[in-house]
């Protein structure tokens, strides 16, 4: 078994100053006091990229900026995908015996580290270089591409996307970190500037600073430990002019090995950490995990079934939509957010039950998945 | 502009690819067969007809380029042959559209373009 022993995460949105390895060491620093280890007890260092701080050995480049020589670093490229690449890996890692404590960790200053402008082009480079990309296409534009064939199949309306921007703004005035806490309305989603129709701008995420960080260990050390019972991963293509079909990205599948691999079912599932760059993106991993039917998961929102005294509680920090996104910490903060509801520690915003958890990341445009389940000691 | 070059050549054609062993068809050039490994693809102009499959209006462009003719409709169109484009495309086109591809120049670079197929110039 592999156990998540300490988690870390910083305030998302603007850090002035604050670089790439200013926001890593913060959010590894309290990560490490959470699982009540020092640096010396660390030996193995996975973390994610940085788009302000491109190096070909950026693990090796933070350890030696944070102070510790691990047996094992290096770093991982997965778009949004990475936080939970990281995790699935540094379980793998532990069950191979290649270290027994890794510290994950990933942190950018993307909102201030680089002009908006640029920030849009690197993230549109995920297209492909020949055939999309030069067409003047954005993330939004494909998201926009796909949010607009999903509403021709299966009914879903732009009121039900706006739905879930609502729900992940009032999930993140609960947290004193979230970039966004401000309550919103249906009626203003919908007003809000057109970004690449069907999305709006409160469809979107936006860009922040900011850093996250977990302990995985072979030993279920320290007060906060939880369990990693199951991680699965499906790639069906990197661009959407490739994808034999844009109403099956490969979710779905790849959390029925996750939970299959945990020994679960995901009606078992009592806690929900799903990627949300777009509402779009939530839309369709939820509905395509089967955590909302087809063309429901706005209906589902509205009613409380996502809230935090709903049935499965969904994205309590805000998500990327609220609590922010800075890259690789984006999704990461999903799973910080999960180790404090597991371990009861999340305060006013604390679920009533939050055992067996199913997180759920993408990273591209729909295409890469990873899905890892999370349960209480 | 050769119109037999594929337009990501500088000509004005719309090229894809096809096995002569599997039969897989394919957009994005490569020399092989993707699905059979097959080293001697035939590469082939597309009639230009197809089916618009998404489209999104974009209002935030990516550079100054673009932003100079924000809004842009975008569409991926299902060609007639059984492979899908990304494209740029006249105001309006909708979901179900039977359209047709030109290559055009478009914030200084060739793009194909999909106008409807009832479209008068």
């Amino acid at each position: 078994m592999t156990y998540l022993v300490g988690s870390g995460l910083t305030a998302y949105g603007r850090h002035e100053g604050q670089t790439t390895l200013d926001l890593m060491s913060q959010a590894s620093a309290q990560a490490l006091n959470d699982a009540g280890l020092a640096r010396g007890d660390i030996d193995g260092l996975i973390c994610g990229y940085s788009t302000t701080l491109p190096h070909l050995m950026l693990a090796t480049v933070f350890a030696e900026h944070f102070g510790i020589q691990p047996h094992y670093a290096h770093t991982l490229q997965m778009g949004g995908a990475t936080g939970m690449g990281l995790v699935m890996l540094a379980r793998q890692l532990v069950l191979s015996g290649a270290a027994k404590r890794i510290l994950v960790v990933g942190g950018e200053n993307r909102m201030t580290g680089q002009s908006r402008d640029s920030a849009i082009q690197v993230l549109a480079q995920v297209g492909h270089p020949t055939y999309e990309v030069p067409l003047g296409a954005t993330i939004p534009a494909y998201y926009g591409l796909v949010a607009s064939r999903y509403m021709h199949t299966f009914g879903s309306t732009e009121r039900d996307f706006s739905a879930l921007a609502v729900l992940m703004r009032e999930h993140a005035a609960r947290h004193p970190g979230a970039q966004f806490s401000k309550p919103i309305t249906e009626d203003e989603v919908l007003a809000s500037r057109p970004i690449a129709t069907p999305l709006k701008m409160l469809d979107c995420c936006s860009v922040a600073d900011g850093g996250c960080a977990v302990v995985i260990s072979a030993d279920p050390l320290g007060d906060h430990p939880i369990k990693i019972s199951g991680a699965s991963q499906q790639h069906n293509a990197q661009h959407i002019s490739a994808m034999t079909t844009l109403s099956d990205f490969g979710a779905g599948r790849c959390t029925q090995r996750a939970l299959a691999d945990a020994g679960r079912r995901l009606d078992e599932v009592e806690y929900a950490a799903i990627y949300d760059s777009f509402t779009i993106t939530l839309t369709m991993l939820l509905e395509e995990i089967g955590l909302a039917p087809r063309g429901q998961a706005g209906h589902l929102a509205r009613e409380g079934h996502f809230g935090l005294n709903g049935k499965v509680p969904l994205n309590l920090h805000g998500g990327l939509l609220s609590y922010g996104h800075c890259g690789v910490a984006g999704a990461m903060a999903h799973l910080a957010e999960t180790h404090l509801q597991m371990t009861g520690r999340a305060g006013a915003r604390q679920a009533r039950q939050a055992g067996v958890s199913l997180l759920h990341a993408d990273g591209g445009v729909l295409s890469s998945h990873v899905s890892v389940v999370l349960e209480a000691v | 502009m050769s119109e037999t070059l594929d337009w990501t050549r500088g000509g004005t054609a719309l090229h894809c690819q096809q096995c002569p062993s599997c039969h897989h068809l394919w957009y994005f050039e490569r020399d092989f067969c993707p699905a059979c490994g097959h080293t001697e693809p035939t590469t082939r102009q597309a009639s230009g007809g197809g089916v618009v499959h998404a489209t999104t209006l974009v209002h935030r462009a990516p550079s100054d380029e673009f932003r100079a003719i924000v809004p842009y409709q975008m569409v991926l169109v299902d060609m007639a042959e059984g492979f899908r484009v990304m494209g740029h495309a006249q105001p309006g086109v909708a979901i179900g559209d039977a359209v047709h591809c030109e290559v055009r120049q478009i914030a200084g670079r060739a793009v194909p373009y999909f106008l409807k197929d009832d479209h008068v110039a």
